[in-house]
C-alpha cells in the first residue's frame, strides 16, 4: 500500500492484494430439516460436497426440565420423563422410578416388576421401529416407515390400554406401576407377539440385503470400539462397534435377571451395523415380552404402603385413613430421605441415567438427566468428517437422535 | 487389601470385602482423594480440585479401575456453602463392570481442570455445566454455551435463578423481528409449600419444655 510508485492500477492491485485459495463454505443444516430428526442445527463446513467440520448447535428444544423438576414433588416430576425422549417414554420413567425407589428403599411387588420389564421391552420395539423406519426414510426408502407406523400403532394401543395415553404414559411409578393391566390385554399382547417376527422378516426383506440401502450405510460413519467408548457411546451404537455391553445383562434391574435373551454384537461399527443391532434387538425384545407374559402371576402391582402409593378409590370412599393418605400424597407427596444416587437403565438408545439428589424434602434437590443422544450427537463431527453431505444424514439417522431428550 | 490375612481363629471372621469395598479402598489410596464412602452400593469419592486431572487419568488408565467411560458430568448448587458447586463425575468401566462417582467442589471463579483430554465426550458435559451453573473448566478450549439461547445471560440451574427466568421471547409484528422482553406474568408465580406445618412445627407453643427434653433424650441415645 505504501509503494505507490508503479503506474498501472493492475500492478498496484497485484502487489497489495493476496489471493488465498479456499474452497470451503459453511452451510446451515437444519434446524427445520426433516432429516435433522427434530431441531438439530448443524453448521457444516464443506469442501465441495465433502464435510470438513460439523458443529452441532443444540438446545433449540430446551425446556428446562431439570429446573422444573426441582420445583415439583416426586410424583409430579415423573411425567416430565415421558416428554424427554418421546418415542421411548416408559424406559425413561423406569430410570426415575428406580432412582426414587433406591433412595426410598422400597421394592415393587413381583407383578409390578414383570409389567415394567414387559412394557420397557414394548417401548424398545416402539422406539426401534420409529428409528429404523425414519432412518430408512432419510436415506430414501419410504415403504419401511409406512409399514412400521402401522405396527407402532398396535403397540401404542397397548400403551393406551395400560395407561390411558398413547405417548405420555405416566405409567411406571416409584413403587410399581400406576394400575394393573386391563382384562384381556395380556392375551392381546401374546397374540401380537406371535405375529411380530413375521413383520420383522418383511421389514428386513425391504432393507437388509437391499443394494441401495447397503451402498448408503456400509462403511459409513465407522467408529472403532476405543473411539466409541471414549465418545461415551452406549446401547446399540456401542454394541455395533463390537463392545459386548448391555445394562440389562451387566447390571440387571427389575426382572431382567430372570429372562433369557441374546445380545447382538456388531463388528464394523458402521451405520449398517447399527441398523442390524436394532433389528436384532427388536427380535430379542419379543422373546422377553413372551417370557414376561408366561412368568407373570396375578398379584399387587405397586407397593402396599399407602405412604408411597395411593389407595384405591373404593377404599378412599370408606376409610378415613385412606382418604388422608390420598390427600397427603397428592398435595405434599412423600419425603425422600436425603442422599444421592446415579441410576441408569438400558433405554432403547443406550444408557439413560438419572442423578438424583434429595435433601430430605418432598421435592428433588437436583435431578440431572443423563441423555443418551447427548453423547452420541457430539461424536457426529468425528464420524462425519471426510464424508459426503448425504452420508452425514445417514450418520445422524443411525445414531437414533431425539431432541426432546438431548435438549431436555 | 489389608483385610486379606485375617486370623482364621477369630470367633466371627469378618466377611470378605465386597468388590465395591475393595474398589473403594483402592480409590481411597490414590493421591488427591479426600474421602471415600459407599452409599447404597454406590462408591463416592471426594477429591481435591487441583489434583483432579491426575486422579482421573489414573482412574482411566490403571487396570484396577479401567474407567473407559465418563457417563455424566454435572453440577449441583449448594448456595449456602463456601464453595457452592459440586462437580459430579459418574464413571463407568465396561470391562470390569463397576461404577464410581467423583465429586469436587468449586465456586463461581475457581476453575476445575477439564478432563476432555482423557475422555473427549467430556467437552459437551463441561459446556453444559458452564452453561447451567457457570462452572469454569480450565484447559477446555470450547467453553461455549450449549443448551440456552444465543446471547443468553445468567446460569439457569443456579438456585438463585428464578424458575420463570428474566426475559421472554416473542415475535413483534410491528418491528417484524423476534424481540426479548422482561418476563410479565399475568398470574403471580405460585410456589406451593405443601410441607405440613404440623410436622415442621416441632415445638408447639407452650410445649417447649417437653420438646427440649425429648430432643436431649434423643441426643443422649445417639
Amino acid at each position: 500500500m505504501t509503494e505507490l510508485t508503479a503506474a498501472s492500477p493492475a500492478e498496484i492491485a497485484a502487489k497489495t492484494t493476496r489471493t488465498v485459495e479456499i474452497d470451503t463454505h459453511s452451510i446451515n443444516f437444519g434446524p427445520q430439516h426433516p432429516a435433522a430428526h427434530g431441531v438439530l442445527r448443524q453448521i457444516l463446513e464443506m469442501d465441495g460436497e465433502v464435510v470438513e467440520r460439523a458443529d452441532p448447535h443444540i438446545g433449540l428444544l430446551h425446556r428446562g426440565t431439570e429446573k422444573l423438576i426441582e420445583y415439583k414433588s416426586y410424583i409430579q416430576a415423573l411425567p416430565y420423563f415421558d416428554r424427554l425422549d418421546y418415542v421411548s417414554p416408559m424406559c425413561q420413567e423406569h430410570a426415575f422410578a428406580l432412582a426414587v425407589e433406591k433412595l426410598l428403599g422400597i421394592t415393587p411387588p413381583e407383578r409390578g416388576q414383570w409389567i415394567r420389564t414387559m412394557f420397557a421391552e414394548i417401548t424398545r420395539i416402539l422406539n426401534h421401529l420409529l428409528n429404523l423406519t425414519t432412518y430408512a426414510l432419510d436415506v430414501g426408502a419410504i415403504t419401511p416407515s409406512l409399514w412400521g407406523f402401522e405396527e407402532r400403532e398396535k403397540l401404542m394401543e397397548f400403551h393406551e390400554a395400560a395407561s390411558g395415553a398413547r405417548l405420555h404414559a405416566n405409567y411406571f411409578r416409584p413403587g410399581g406401576v400406576a394400575k394393573d393391566l386391563p382384562a384381556g390385554l395380556e392375551d392381546r399382547i401374546a397374540e401380537w407377539a406371535e405375529t411380530f417376527p413375521k413383520f420383522m422378516d418383511d421389514l428386513e426383506g425391504l432393507l437388509t440385503s437391499n443394494r441401495i440401502w447397503k451402498q448408503r450405510t456400509v462403511d459409513i460413519g465407522v467408529l472403532t470400539a476405543e473411539e466409541a467408548l471414549a465418545w461415551g457411546f452406549t446401547g446399540p451404537c456401542l454394541r455395533a462397534s463390537g463392545v459386548p455391553w448391555d445394562l440389562r445383562r451387566a447390571q440387571p434391574y427389575d426382572k431382567y435377571a430372570e429372562v433369557q435373551f441374546d445380545i447382538a454384537i456388531g463388528r464394523n461399527g458402521d451405520c449398517y451395523d447399527r441398523y442390524l443391532m436394532r433389528i436384532a434387538e427388536a427380535r430379542e425384545s419379543v422373546k422377553i415380552i413372551q417370557q414376561c407374559l408366561a412368568k407373570m402371576k396375578p398379584g399387587p402391582v405397586k407397593v402396599q404402603d399407602h405412604k408411597f402409593s395411593p389407595p384405591t378409590r373404593a377404599e378412599m370412599k370408606r376409610s378415613m385413613e385412606a382418604l388422608i393418605h390420598h390427600f397427603k400424597l397428592y398435595t405434599e407427596g412423600y419425603h425422600v430421605p436425603a442422599g444421592a444416587t446415579y441410576t441408569a437403565v438400558e433405554s432403547p438408545k443406550g444408557e439413560f441415567g438419572v442423578y438424583l439428589v434429595s435433601d430430605g424434602t418432598n421435592r428433588p434437590y437436583r435431578c440431572k438427566i443423563r441423555a443418551t443422544g447427548f453423547a452420541h450427537l457430539q461424536a457426529t463431527e468425528t464420524m462425519a468428517r471426510r464424508h459426503m453431505l448425504a452420508d452425514a444424514v445417514a450418520i445422524i439417522g443411525s445414531l437414533d437422535i431425539v431432541f426432546g431428550e438431548i435438549d431436555r | 487389601m489389608a483385610d486379606e490375612p485375617a486370623p482364621e481363629a477369630a470367633p466371627a471372621p469378618p466377611p470378605p470385602p465386597t468388590p465395591a469395598e475393595i474398589l473403594a479402598a483402592d480409590a481411597g489410596s490414590l493421591p488427591g482423594v479426600i474421602s471415600t464412602q459407599i452409599d447404597k452400593g454406590e462408591i463416592v469419592v471426594l477429591a481435591e480440585r487441583d489434583a483432579l486431572y491426575g486422579l482421573m487419568s489414573t482412574l482411566c488408565d490403571d487396570p484396577r479401575f479401567a474407567f473407559e467411560q465418563v457417563m455424566d458430568i454435572c453440577g449441583v448448587d449448594w448456595p449456602e456453602r463456601e464453595e457452592r458447586f459440586d462437580v459430579v463425575y459418574n464413571l463407568l468401566s465396561v470391562s470390569l463392570n463397576h461404577r464410581l462417582r467423583v465429586i469436587v467442589t468449586t465456586d463461581e471463579t475457581k476453575p476445575v481442570p477439564s478432563v476432555h483430554g482423557i475422555w473427549p465426550v467430556a467437552t459437551w458435559w463441561e459446556r453444559e455445566a458452564w452453561d447451567m451453573y457457570g462452572i469454569v473448566f480450565s484447559g477446555q478450549p470450547d467453553l461455549r454455551r450449549i443448551l440456552t439461547d444465543y446471547g443468553f445471560e445468567g446460569h439457569p440451574l443456579r438456585k438463585d435463578f428464578p424458575l420463570t427466568g428474566y426475559v421472554e421471547v416473542r415475535y413483534d409484528e410491528d418491528r417484524k423481528a423476534v424481540v426479548y422482553d422482561k418476563v410479565k406474568l399475568t398470574q403471580d408465580f405460585r410456589n406451593f409449600d405443601f410441607v405440613s406445618p404440623w410436622e415442621a412445627m416441632t415445638t408447639l407453643p407452650g410445649d417447649e419444655k417437653v420438646h427440649t427434653e425429648r430432643a436431649e433424650e434423643a441426643k443422649a441415645k445417639g
